[in-house]
C-alpha cells in the first residue's frame, strides 16, 4: 500500500487561515489502512481543526466526505455536490488524491493533510516499513524476495556493504541490513551460487529516471 | 602492464607496496594538502585522497590529487558513488587521467547520515561493485558506461575496498570474489586490529586463490589513545578492535599512549608481512600523517623502490 501520515496541525492550521468553509476529504484505499487518511481521520482531524479555529475565535466550517477511491476520477466526480458550497478543499489522501482534485477542479485551492511516504507493508500493528521504490525493472527474482534498492540504504545491488552489523545497517540499528536478509533467504533457498553473480548496473529510465511515467494499455484504452 | 601507475610497477616488481592517505581540507586551503603530502613523500609509493570522507564537504580528491601530482607524487584518487551518478564519475575519470591520475579506490562511501550534509540526495546510481566494472570496461574496451567508444580510454588502475570484519563473515571472501570479477586489481582493507580474525579471512581468499587474482594492502591506522581506541570499537561501524588493544592502550599513561599505538602498528605489520596474499600495506594515519615515515622505516618497509614516473 502507499502509506502516510498527517501532517502536524499548526502546518494544517496555517494553510487553512484564510478559509472559513472547507470539504476535508478522505479516502477508502491505502491511506485509511494505514490510518492516515480515512472516514476515522477525518472526523478527528475535522473537530481538532474546528476546535483550534474557536481556540482563535474564529469559525471554521468543516464539511466531510471519504471517497472510495481518490485517485479515481469516477468518485472524485462525488465531490461536485459539495465543492461549490467550500472555500477549500483538505485532502486527507495521498498525493495522488491531492493531485486528482487539483486536476478535477481548477479553481479551488486543495491542500494536502497527510504526508506521502512509502510503498510499504505492514510489519506488525501500528508498524508500516518501505518494501518497494517502484523502480519499474523488479529484480526480486534475483535477490531471493527481498528488494536492495528499496531496503539497503546505499541501494546497493551487489551488497552488503562493509557497515552490515549482526544484520543491521550501520545507518540505524532499527534498520535491517537487506543484504543479510538476502543472503539468509538465498541460503534457506540453497541458491547461495547466486550471490556471486555480479548484477550489473541498473537502467534507471524505467523509474523515475526516464522522467514522469505512464502506463498504457491498450486493451483497457477506451 | 595495464597501466602506467607506480602502485601496480611496485607489485610487479615483488617488493611489499606502501600507500598512505590524505584527507583534503574542509576550505580552500591548497596548501594544507601540499603539506601533508610532503610529509609522506620518499615513504610511501601512493598516496590515497579521499572523496568527501565520513560524508563531510571536502577540496575534491581530484583537485587534491593534481596538487599531489605535481609534488611528483603518485596520488590514487579516491571516488565514492554518494555523490556522483555515471555521467560526473566518468567525466571525472576521464579529467584525472588528463592530469595524469592513473590510480583510483572505488567506494560506495559513507552514507550522508554521518556527515554534515544528512539532508543531500544521496546519489548510489551504480554501487561499488558496478564502478569498477565500469573503469574497467572504459580501459580495456574503450566504451564508456553507456555503450559509446572513449577517445584515448582512460587506464586506470583499480582498487577496490574490503571490509573483512562485516557482518555476515561468511559473505567477505565471497564479496571479495565479485569486486575481484568485476575487475578488481588491489584492495585497501578496513583497518585491522584483529589480526587472528584478518589471518582467518586470508586463509579464506587463499583458498579460493583470489589471492592470486589482486593484491592485497591490509589497513593499518595507529591510535593516539586509548579514547581513540574505545571510538574506533564502539562507535564506527564495522570496526573490529578486540579487548586485547583497549586494555594494552589503558595500561599505559596518557603521554606513552601514541606511542604504544605506533608500536602495535607496526607489530601488526611485521605479523601481516609473514601471511601469503599480502601484497603491501595501506598506513593511514588520521590527521596524524607526520607518523607514517616513522611506523613504515620502524617496519622495514624502507627503502621504497624507485620507479620512474
Amino acid at each position: 500500500m502507499i502509506t502516510a501520515e498527517r501532517k502536524p496541525m499548526e502546518e494544517l492550521i496555517e494553510c487553512l487561515r484564510p478559509y472559513n468553509r472547507i470539504l476535508l476529504v478522505g479516502c477508502n484505499e491505502c491511506v485509511t489502512v494505514c490510518s492516515a487518511g480515512g472516514r476515522k481521520e477525518v472526523g478527528i482531524l475535522s473537530s481538532a481543526l474546528q476546535m483550534a479555529f474557536m481556540k482563535e475565535g474564529k469559525t471554521l466550517e468543516v464539511k466531510e466526505m471519504t471517497l472510495e477511491r481518490q485517485c479515481d476520477p469516477e468518485y472524485v466526480e462525488e465531490l461536485v455536490i459539495q465543492i461549490d458550497q467550500v472555500e477549500a478543499v483538505m485532502s486527507m489522501a495521498c498525493g495522488c488524491g491531492v493531485q486528482e482534485i487539483a486536476r478535477r477542479f481548477k479553481t479551488k485551492p486543495v491542500f494536502p493533510a497527510v504526508n506521502t511516504e512509502f510503498m510499504g507493508a505492514s510489519e506488525r500493528p501500528g508498524v508500516w516499513v518501505e518494501r518497494c521504490q517502484g523502480c519499474g525493472d523488479c529484480v526480486l527474482g534475483l535477490t531471493g524476495g527481498i528488494c536492495p534498492i528499496a531496503r539497503c540504504s546505499k541501494r546497493l545491488l551487489n551488497g552488503p556493504c562493509g557497515g552490515s552489523t549482526n544484520g543491521k545497517c550501520e545507518v540505524d540499528p532499527d534498520i535491517e541490513c537487506a543484504w543479510q536478509l538476502i543472503w539468509d533467504r538465498l541460503k534457506a533457498l540453497g541458491l547461495e551460487d547466486r550471490y556471486e553473480e555480479n548484477i550489473a548496473a541498473k537502467d534507471w529510465r524505467t523509474g523515475r529516471g526516464g522522467g514522469p511515467r505512464k502506463i498504457i494499455r491498450e486493451d483497457l484504452v477506451k | 602492464m595495464k597501466t602506467e601507475s607506480v602502485l601496480e610497477k611496485v607489485f610487479a616488481s615483488g617488493e611489499l607496496a606502501v600507500t598512505s592517505e590524505c584527507g583534503p581540507p574542509r576550505g580552500a586551503v591548497p596548501e594544507k594538502i601540499i603539506e601533508k603530502a610532503k610529509m609522506l613523500k620518499g615513504y610511501v609509493d601512493a598516496v590515497n585522497v579521499t572523496d568527501n570522507q565520513t560524508a563531510m564537504v571536502r577540496m575534491s580528491s581530484f583537485a587534491a590529487c593534481v596538487f599531489i601530482k605535481q609534488l611528483g607524487m603518485s596520488p590514487i584518487l579516491q571516488m565514492v558513488t554518494r555523490d556522483r551518478n555515471r555521467l560526473a564519475m566518468q567525466a571525472d575519470i576521464l579529467g584525472a587521467y588528463s592530469h595524469g591520475i592513473d590510480t583510483m579506490l572505488c567506494l560506495s562511501g559513507d552514507h550522508p547520515h554521518f556527515g554534515d550534509h544528512p539532508m543531500a540526495a544521496n546519489v548510489h546510481d551504480i554501487d561499488s561493485v558496478q564502478f569498477v566494472q565500469m573503469i574497467k570496461d572504459m580501459r580495456d574496451k574503450g566504451k564508456f558506461q553507456g555503450g559509446d567508444d572513449i577517445l584515448n580510454p582512460p587506464k586506470m588502475f583499480i582498487g577496490a575496498a574490503a571490509n573483512p570484519f562485516a557482518d555476515p563473515f561468511e559473505l567477505r571472501v565471497a564479496r571479495l570474489a565479485k569486486k575481484i570479477n568485476a575487475g578488481t586489481d588491489f584492495i585497501q582493507t578496513q583497518c585491522i586490529y584483529n589480526l587472528d580474525k584478518f589471518e582467518k579471512w586470508m586463509e579464506g581468499v587463499r583458498d579460493r586463490g583470489l589471492h592470486e587474482k589482486v593484491n592485497i594492502m591490509p589497513g593499518i591506522t595507529p591510535m593516539k589513545t586509548v579514547g581513540m581506541a574505545k571510538y574506533m570499537k564502539n562507535r564506527v561501524p564495522g570496526m573490529d578492535v578486540p579487548d586485547e588493544i583497549i586494555k594494552r592502550m589503558a595500561g599505559v599513561p596518557k603521554e606513552k599512549q601514541p606511542e604504544e599505538g605506533i608500536k602495535i602498528s607496526v607489530e601488526a605489520i611485521e605479523r601481516l608481512k609473514a601471511v601469503e596474499g599480502v601484497k603491501g600495506f595501506h598506513v593511514m594515519a588520521i590527521e596524524w600523517e607526520q607518523k607514517v615515515p616513522e611506523i613504515v622505516e620502524r617496519a622495514g618497509l624502507l627503502p621504497r623502490p624507485t620507479i620512474d614516473l
